[in-house]
């Protein structure tokens, strides 16, 4: 099992990056312990700002920065980032149209047993919600690398929720097929086309060899970009399909599920069934626990998708 | 240069926006006018010929909705034409909103939502010290404006960071829309509250070019903090019709009144002409 969690690697290129480029600047909000980024505070203080847990200021701070062409990165938990600087990252970096990239750590539930303050199960709704801003979930260390270099090499704000805890790899160093704002089909079939993000890949791709095994044949599609969606990839999977589930980690209404339900409405009519986590506070424990209590599991996902056919 | 007389028509022109446009925020507009104008047409290494020069004075009005102020000004300093915004402002379709937009030559950032601009200037500044450039920041606030917390997230970050390349204003006209700022929220001292944030403090008449001005170069000749100027200032500043009167805050005026308006702003500009 890997042991690399999605921010580590975002760290890590961002190392390896800062070598030759000093615009790049990372900001947090006490927060470097917890995203990972204490060895770049280390190794570039010059190009690390310490804002203090203020996040409001952090964000307005980014913006200001990238304003004055720099290529700022913002990590703090998604739980506050999401909300407590909401208007900053509205109005200072969508809105302004500065090249400020929140990343929003310990996303979703990852904090578990810590209670909803800390449970981040909003952000793919708040965020999307927002003219000019992209929103990506990546699924796996090494698409987090990707993603973040392809980021690098745009001055637009995007928000990238990324969890807590290592998952487990989906994907190879050398084989991680990455294209921007599209998403990576991971396996075709043709009676359920399973659409997931973030840490919900994973388990999302288990669930269809367990259908496989009952002679039930899955599409699973990584919808790491939330916004912009692909929209094609979503219409092609469920022309191909008999119905549709998605599956994230987040609150019912405004995530990828009313995505996509909202495009197949008007472009493919189909049985879509989204599976989320519930319209309340979630039940007390580790994510593992978390999300077999709410059947975001390769069982659960498996069973809501025979179900569904 | 005249430069009090030459602020009563900018007040006019400001004033013709918001009849024009049949909208507009009045009272802020005439209290921060003289603020903005000293650092545009005194003070700040901007220009239309060096917008994108990395090494211009940077500029974010944080009370945005004194956008009509900033439009006479932007116009004056031919950023922008003047008759083209009386033409189309706040009308269907225009660029020519309510609030600050970058997408117009000669501003940064996009504000109105207030309690913005310090913490963005405070990135601006950091980014000055990082690449070494010699360009100034400056933002003006409203004094209610400060009732906001990200003011004070910014005012720590600020002196922190030892930003003496960075100069906040409040524009300390005493009124909100709801009244008397001090019946609001309350916000006295000014003065002890930003020094203890560690800032210098300076507290200058805002309608006195001389002062504000010698206020920035004072403010610029101090090192390892950030500045902040209380500029105290009237709320209508130019005629009787609107000054220190709270519902003037976003009232546009009657024909009469503005009659009444243009002809105080003249004989303001005849005082100043024979001071």
């Amino acid at each position: 099992m890997n042991k690399i969690p999605n921010r580590q690697a975002i760290c890590d290129v961002l190392m390896e990056k800062a070598k030759d480029d000093r615009d790049i600047v990372v900001l947090c909000s006490d927060s470097r312990g917890s995203a990972s980024l204490a060895p770049f505070a280390a190794e570039y203080p010059a190009q690390f700002v310490e804002v203090g847990i203020a996040e409001q200021d952090l964000v307005g701070i980014a913006a200001g920065l990238a304003a004055c062409g720099k290529k700022a990165f913002v990590a703090s938990p998604a739980c506050f980032l999401s909300t407590r600087s909401y208007e900053q990252a509205k109005v200072d970096c969508a809105y302004s149209d500065t090249n400020v990239k929140l990343i929003g750590i310990s996303g979703g539930i990852s904090y578990g047993a810590l209670g909803m303050s800390h449970h981040s199960a909003q952000d793919i709704a708040a965020m999307s919600a927002i003219p000019n801003m992209r929103v990506y979930l990546p699924s796996d260390r090494h698409q987090t690398k990707k993603l973040v270099e392809a980021l690098l090499q745009d001055e637009k704000c995007a928000y990238i929720r990324v969890g807590r805890n290592p998952v487990a790899d989906i994907y190879e160093e050398e084989n991680c097929p990455f294209e921007l704002n599209k998403a990576t089909v991971l396996c075709e079939g043709t009676d359920v086309a399973i659409i997931a993000c973030g840490e919900m890949v994973k388990p999302a791709l288990d669930a269809a060899e367990l259908l496989k095994e009952k002679g039930i044949t899955a599409t699973v599609l990584d919808m790491y970009c939330i916004k912009p969606i692909d929209q094609d990839a979503i219409i092609r999977a469920a022309e191909n399909a008999r119905a549709v589930l998605t599956v994230e980690e987040h609150a019912p209404f405004g995530g990828l599920g009313s995505m996509v339900s909202q495009i197949l409405a008007e472009h493919c009519p189909k049985k879509v069934k989204n599976l989320t986590l519930p319209d309340a506070p979630v039940v007390t424990g580790t994510s593992a626990q978390v999300f077999a209590h709410y059947h975001l599991d390769a069982e659960g996902i498996a069973a809501a998708a025979e179900a569904i056919l | 240069m005249n430069y009090k007389a030459l602020s009563f028509d900018l007040r006019r022109d400001c004033v013709d926006i918001i009849m024009a446009g049949g909208g507009g925020h009045i009272g802020g507009d005439m209290s921060v006018l003289d603020i903005m104008a000293t650092l545009y047409l005194r003070k700040m290494n901007i220009s239309p010929e060096n917008i994108n020069d990395p090494d211009r004075d940077r500029f974010v009005l944080s009370k945005g909705h004194a956008m009509e102020a900033y439009y006479a000004i932007l116009a004056y300093k031919g950023f922008l034409d003047l008759d083209d915004i009386k033409a189309n402002f706040s009308k269907y379709g225009s660029k020519y909103i309510g609030h600050p937009n970058n997408k117009l030559p000669g501003i940064e950032m996009n504000s109105g939502s207030l309690g913005h601009g310090l913490p963005v200037c405070v990135g601006m500044a950091l980014a000055g010290k990082m690449d070494n450039r010699p360009y100034r920041v400056y933002t003006i606030m409203g004094d209610g404006e400060l009732a906001e917390g990200s003011v004070w997230e910014g005012a720590m970050s600020a002196s922190h960071y030892k930003l003496d390349n960075l100069c906040a204003i409040v524009d300390r006209n005493r009124l909100q829309i709801s009244g008397n700022t001090e019946d609001v929220m309350h916000h006295d001292s000014q003065q002890e509250r930003w020094a203890s944030f560690g800032w210098n403090v300076i507290t200058v008449d805002g309608h006195d070019y001389d002062a504000l001005s010698a206020a920035f170069d004072s403010a610029a000749a101090t090192k390892g903090r950030p500045t902040v100027i209380i500029a105290e200032t009237t709320k209508g500043y130019g005629s009787s019709v609107m000054e220190n009167k709270a519902p003037w805050h976003h009232k546009v005026p009657t024909q009469e009144e503005y009659a009444q308006i243009m002809a105080d702003f003249v004989a303001r500009k005849e005082e100043a002409l024979h001071e």
